[in-house]
Order: C-alpha cells, then sequence, then structure tokens
C-alpha cells in the first residue's frame, strides 16, 4: 500500500466522520490545555511567593516585639519591647552585616486632594533602602539629616502613587496628607512586583523621627528591627549573635522567655515555596485527571470507531487488505486526531497562559515538561487504543468481518 | 457499445481462453472436532475453464457459501486443493490469501458492501490501493473503463453512494470487482437485494461481462437467476450432485 493512498484513506474517513473526530479531538485539546495551563499556574504561585519574598529585601533577618511563649492574646508585633537603643546596640556590636533598619509601620489614611487610601506608613532610616533592596525611581529617598531635622517628607511605593496621582512615579514635588499631617512627596520607589495589599509596592516611607513626632507618638515602641546579614552565609550567625546581644539588653537569663522573635527569610522561604508546591501538586492531580478522562474519551471513541467500523475492515480485506494495511491505516487515524488534538491543545494552553499574563490576573510560568508530559500521554493513549482494537479486527477472518452486524 | 478502454480490458481478460482457470479437487471443509464435527462440505470436484458464466445453486444450508468462501480465497479447505489461475490457494497464509483475493477475483456481494458516504470513484479504486502496480494517470484510465464496463454513465463518479439507486450501487460493486483485472468474477447473491427488474439489469451486466471474455461465477438460491449462466452446478447437503451445461440458457440477453 502506497503512503500516498494511506493518508488519502485516513483523511478521507476522519472527513466522512466529522462529528466524531472533532469530538475525539475536543477531549485531547481540553485535556492538553488543561494540565499545561494548570501546571503554569502553580508554578507561577511559586514563582511568586518567592519573588514578593525576596522583594522584601535580601538576607534579611527580621526582629518583632513579643514572646514566642507569650499570652494569645497579644498579636504578632503589637509589643513594645524594642525601642530605637536595641538598634543602635545592634548597629555596634553585630559584625558581618550591611545594614540595621528600625522601623514603625502602621496603617493610615492618606489623601492627595479627592484621592485617598488607607496603606501602610513606615518611619525608617535612610539605611532602609539598602536592607530592603528599595530603589527610587523619581525624587530621591530622605537622608539621616532630613530625619535629623524632622522633615514631613514621604517616598511613597508605586502602588500608592499610581493610586493617587494617576500613573507611577507621579506626584514628586506634590504635598499629601498622611492622618490629616501634610508631607511633600519627595520621591517615588521603583517596582518591586509582589502582589496584595502586603506588597512592598504599597508602602510609604517617612523619615523614622518624624514618624515618631508626627504619627506613631515619642516614645513609640519599635515595630521591627530589620538586619541585612553581609551574605548568605553569615545569616545564621548573625541571626544568634542577634539573639545573644537582645537577651543580654533586655536580662533575660532563660532563652525561652525572650520577649522577641526572629524570623529568618529563607524559612519563611522555604515554608511558603512548600506551600505553593503542593497547590502545583494539587493542581497538577487535577489537570492528570482531566488528561485520564480525556484518555478515557479517545479510548471510546477508537474502540467505538473499530466495532462500527468491522464490515468496512471486513471489505477492506476481501478486496485485497492485508493485516498490516489494515493496522496502518487505524494507527494513521488514531495519530492524525491525537497530532491535530494535541498541537490544538497546546496552542489553546499556551494562548490562556499569555492572556493570563498579559492581565496580569496571575501569574503563570509555562513548564515546557508540562507540554512534553500532556502531549505524550495523549499520543501514547490515542495510539494503544487506535491501534490495540484495530489489530484484533484485522485478524477476524473477512468473511465474519463481512457479515458483522 | 464498446469503447476503446473497454477493448483493452476485453484483450487482456482474454489472453488465454483455454485450459482450467479453477481446479478444485476433492475439497473438504469440517468445522470442529471430535463427535461435534460438522461436515460441510465433502469431497467437492470440478474445474471451470476461462471464459465460462457458472451458477453454483443450492438451497441454504447446502454449502455454497462455505464453496463460495473457499474459491474466494476467504477461507482455505480443511483438506482438498484448490487452484485458482495456477495458485495453488488451498496451501496458502492470510496475506498470500489477501494478495490473491486482490489481483484474482473480484468479489460481488449481496449487499454491495460499498464504504458508506464515499464516492463511486474511491468505492471503484478501493482495491487498487492494496495493490501498487498502476500509476496514478493508468489508474484514472482503469476506472474510467470499468465503471463504463459495469453499465454505468462517468458522470456518476463523483456521487456518493449512498446518493445510488440499488441497481446503481450493485455496478458500482461490478465495477470494483472489475478494477484490477481479475481472473474470475465471484457474485455472492448479486441480485438478492434488487427488485426483478433491477436484478435484470445486474444479471446482463454479467451476460455482457461474459461476452467480453469473463469468467463469471454466480453462487445463488434462485433457479432463475442460475438458468442465465451457461452451466450449473448443484449442491446439496454439502456435495455436488448435478453439473451440467445450461441448455435452456437464451442466445440474447433481453435488452
Amino acid at each position: 500500500m502506497r503512503y500516498l493512498d494511506l493518508l488519502q484513506e485516513t483523511s478521507f474517513t476522519l472527513f466522512m466522520n466529522k462529528a466524531r473526530s472533532a469530538l475525539t479531538i475536543l477531549g485531547i485539546v481540553i485535556g492538553i490545555a488543561a494540565v499545561i495551563v494548570l501546571i503554569a499556574v502553580g508554578e507561577g504561585a511559586t514563582a511568586a511567593v518567592t519573588q514578593n519574598i525576596s522583594a522584601l529585601g535580601s538576607n534579611l533577618i527580621v526582629v518583632i516585639p513579643g514572646s514566642a511563649t507569650g499570652a494569645v492574646s497579644q498579636g504578632i508585633g503589637t509589643a513594645q519591647t524594642l525601642t530605637m537603643s536595641d538598634a543602635s546596640l545592634l548597629q555596634k556590636q553585630l559584625q558581618y552585616v550591611s545594614g540595621v533598619s528600625p522601623e514603625l509601620a502602621r496603617h493610615f489614611q492618606i489623601t492627595y486632594r479627592s484621592s485617598n487610601t488607607n496603606t501602610n506608613v513606615i518611619g525608617a532610616n535612610p539605611i532602609y533602602t539598602e536592607v530592603h533592596n528599595v530603589t527610587i525611581n523619581n525624587g530621591s529617598f530622605f537622608t539621616q539629616q532630613q530625619d535629623n531635622n524632622l522633615q514631613r517628607v514621604a517616598v511613597l511605593g508605586p502602588a500608592v502613587s499610581e493610586l493617587l496621582f494617576g500613573s507611577p512615579y507621579a506626584g514628586v514635588g506634590k504635598t499629601v496628607e498622611i492622618n490629616g499631617t501634610i508631607f511633600n512627596v519627595i520621591g517615588v520607589a521603583n517596582i518591586k512586583g509582589g502582589t496584595g495589599a502586603n506588597s512592598p509596592d504599597n508602602n510609604i516611607y517617612i523619615p523614622l523621627k518624624t514618624a515618631q513626632q508626627y504619627l506613631f507618638g515619642q516614645n513609640q515602641a519599635l515595630t521591627s528591627i530589620s538586619i541585612s546579614a553581609a551574605n548568605p552565609q553569615s545569616i545564621n550567625l548573625v541571626e544568634q549573635e542577634t539573639f545573644n546581644i537582645l537577651l543580654a539588653a533586655h536580662g533575660i537569663k532563660n532563652p525561652a522567655n525572650a520577649d522577641f522573635q526572629l524570623v529568618n527569610q529563607s524559612s519563611i522561604v522555604a515554608s511558603l515555596s512548600s506551600t505553593t508546591q503542593t497547590l502545583t501538586v494539587l493542581l497538577g492531580s487535577i489537570a492528570g485527571i482531566s488528561l485520564l478522562v480525556a484518555g478515557i474519551g479517545i479510548m471510546n471513541m477508537m474502540l467505538t470507531t473499530v466495532t462500527e467500523r468491522t464490515r468496512e475492515i471486513g471489505l477492506r480485506k476481501a478486496v485485497g487488505a492485508k493485516k498490516k494495511d489494515i493496522g496502518s491505516q487505524f494507527l494513521n487515524e488514531a495519530v492524525a486526531l491525537t497530532l491535530v488534538g494535541g498541537i490544538t491543545g497546546i496552542l489553546l494552553g499556551l494562548g490562556i497562559i499569555k492572556i493570563l499574563s498579559l492581565t496580569h490576573s496571575v501569574t503563570v510560568v509555562t513548564q515546557w515538561w508540562s507540554i512534553i508530559i500532556a502531549f505524550g500521554v495523549s499520543m501514547l493513549i490515542g495510539i494503544v487504543f487506535g491501534y490495540y482494537p484495530a489489530q484484533r479486527a484485522a485478524k477476524l477472518k473477512p468473511i465474519d468481518a463481512l457479515k458483522y452486524e | 457499445m464498446v469503447t476503446s478502454n473497454e477493448s483493452i480490458v476485453r484483450a487482456k481478460a482474454n489472453r488465454d481462453n483455454s485450459g482450467p482457470i479453477i481446479t478444485a479437487h476433492k475439497l473438504i471443509k469440517t468445522y470442529g472436532s471430535g463427535e461435534n464435527q460438522v461436515t460441510v462440505l465433502s469431497d467437492v470436484s470440478f474445474e471451470i475453464n476461462q471464459g465460462e458464466f457458472v451458477a453454483i445453486v443450492g438451497p441454504s444450508g447446502s454449502g455454497k457459501t462455505t464453496l463460495m468462501n473457499i474459491l474466494g480465497a476467504l477461507d482455505t479447505p480443511t483438506s482438498g486443493s484448490y487452484t485458482l489461475d495456477g495458485e495453488l490457494v488451498s496451501d496458502l497464509k492470510d496475506d498470500d490469501l489477501a494478495t490473491i483475493r486482490n489481483t484474482k477475483i473480484g468479489f460481488v456481494f449481496q449487499s454491495f458492501n460499498l464504504l458508506p458516504r464515499a464516492t463511486v470513484e474511491r468505492n471503484v479504486r478501493l482495491p487498487l490501493i492494496y495493490s501498487s502496480s498502476l500509476s496514478p494517470r493508468d489508474r484514472k484510465d482503469r476506472i474510467n473503463s470499468v465503471v463504463e464496463a459495469a453499465g454505468l454513465s462517468l458522470s456518476k463518479l463523483q456521487n456518493r453512494s449512498n446518493q445510488l439507486s440499488g441497481g446503481q450501487m450493485q455496478r458500482v460493486a461490478i465495477a470494483r470487482a472489475l478494477v484490477n483485472n481479475p481472473s474470475i468474477i465471484l457474485a455472492d447473491e448479486p441480485t438478492g437485494n434488487l427488485d426483478q427488474s433491477t436484478g435484470r439489469i445486474v444479471i446482463d451486466t454479467f451476460l455482457r461481462l461474459n461476452r467480453q471474455g469473463r469468467t463469471i461465477v454466480l453462487i445463488t438460491h434462485d433457479l432463475n437467476v442460475a438458468s442465465n449462466a451457461s452451466r450449473i452446478i448443484h449442491i446439496q447437503d454439502g456435495k455436488l450432485i448435478s453439473d451440467q451445461v445450461n441448455k435452456d440458457k437464451p442466445q440474447r440477453d433481453v435488452s
């Protein structure tokens, strides 16, 4: 049998049974697209979380007030046990650090003309930029001089700036009201990424002393002290030293009674990544099930097709088709269906991923292995279940196949 | 009307007009084994010469279908030998039987067995795709000549098989049977699904092909249909009970 004839017979049969072919293809398309999109969404979630956390700063150790074993009624960060002198002490005594940043943080109402928002206001020293990797797009960050002079200047996160002034990086030179106090906007930070209200893009930065003077109150204890280790290897050492220094400073003998906690960025990343990996596995399983269902669909179609076409197989054998000819025709049909369905499914999946990433609704990361697995599995199912029943039918005696009702 | 294409086909069919084209020798077919063994065909022997029009008749259950299956290389006898056009078919394996069916036998079935929804051309071409001897151009010529030889208009070539009448469908089947220029045409109750007048047209087509030199074996239970053949073989209870020249055969078909 010539290959051209085989192709003609295949395409003829598939076009003659348009509805059946279309349904089979549809099953494959949905299965493959689901796998590709769901895995991309799962991987995207992992990537987004990792990105969000690294956006907070590099080699970061955060000291927050309050006991780890303390009263249940206290929320994290509400205890009043961290002071400016703790921060100065750490600054003096710690080795292998690139910065120690004392911070005040609270949500306040921000107003510019008729626009207003409620967002996170951070009182900080200029070292904040170094510890948290904040870079300035427009204007400048405040200086130690401005801090000492209690100047009312503010640096906006790009999301805040967009909200108040209509475009990111706008608003430098304008004045905004924070909780009723007027501040001059002197800079807008670059986009750091991350999603949700906790994204650093939603922050407003003001000098620490100004913050105490006008917003938080003079004797307000620190919300947190962020410490940036000089390199990833020294994180554990710095964490240990910080713990010891603060225990001594607070006069606590038993480490279990510490009135502060240390949070290490890499441990956050690790625990969140494991959560999002669970998400990927979950989404992957759902996608796997849909692929399986698609596979059963293909299988069903192929089995029905062969049963329906037993007479045709008988006729073909009667006029001279060999077992091999029947087998290759059905194999060809199965390959054609799964190939068309597979390619359409991949294109559809990639298209959906493209739309998701263009609309910024969900972070997606395309995984090439998911495409290969989805395509491979559907090909395999199509071929096995197209070929196997056809082989069986091809072995029937032509007289029996012709009489088949 | 004899077209030039038709005469080519006829010339090929006439290449050897002497000696038997079919030799069946002591054909036995049994099913099952031991006590359950059923003998369907016992010790059937006959010869059919090139250019003959033979009818094999018998009531249902007589074994004529089994005989047809063996003659058509669809089945092999339990014992005995069957030689078709010089090939000892009774000893062949499946794939070689397929080749024999493809090149030496043209089937015409009671229920037409056309590819559903396929065009006349595609149906007639079917046996050609399983033998790669003809170029695409020669195939086209061959299809045209056999469609005309089967008494169909070439304008029907692109009609779908389900748009044809029963008589037209059976003539498509005849064209398909002719397309590989086979040694014999084997027709199994070809008029069984047709009314009398369309049946007549199909029989006339066979008569015309026979006059052009085609060897035709017609299997039927209907003596009226069998009376068109020049020789009638009677089968009953698996045995050949008579084999005689048909003296009543009309010398000219009614047309």
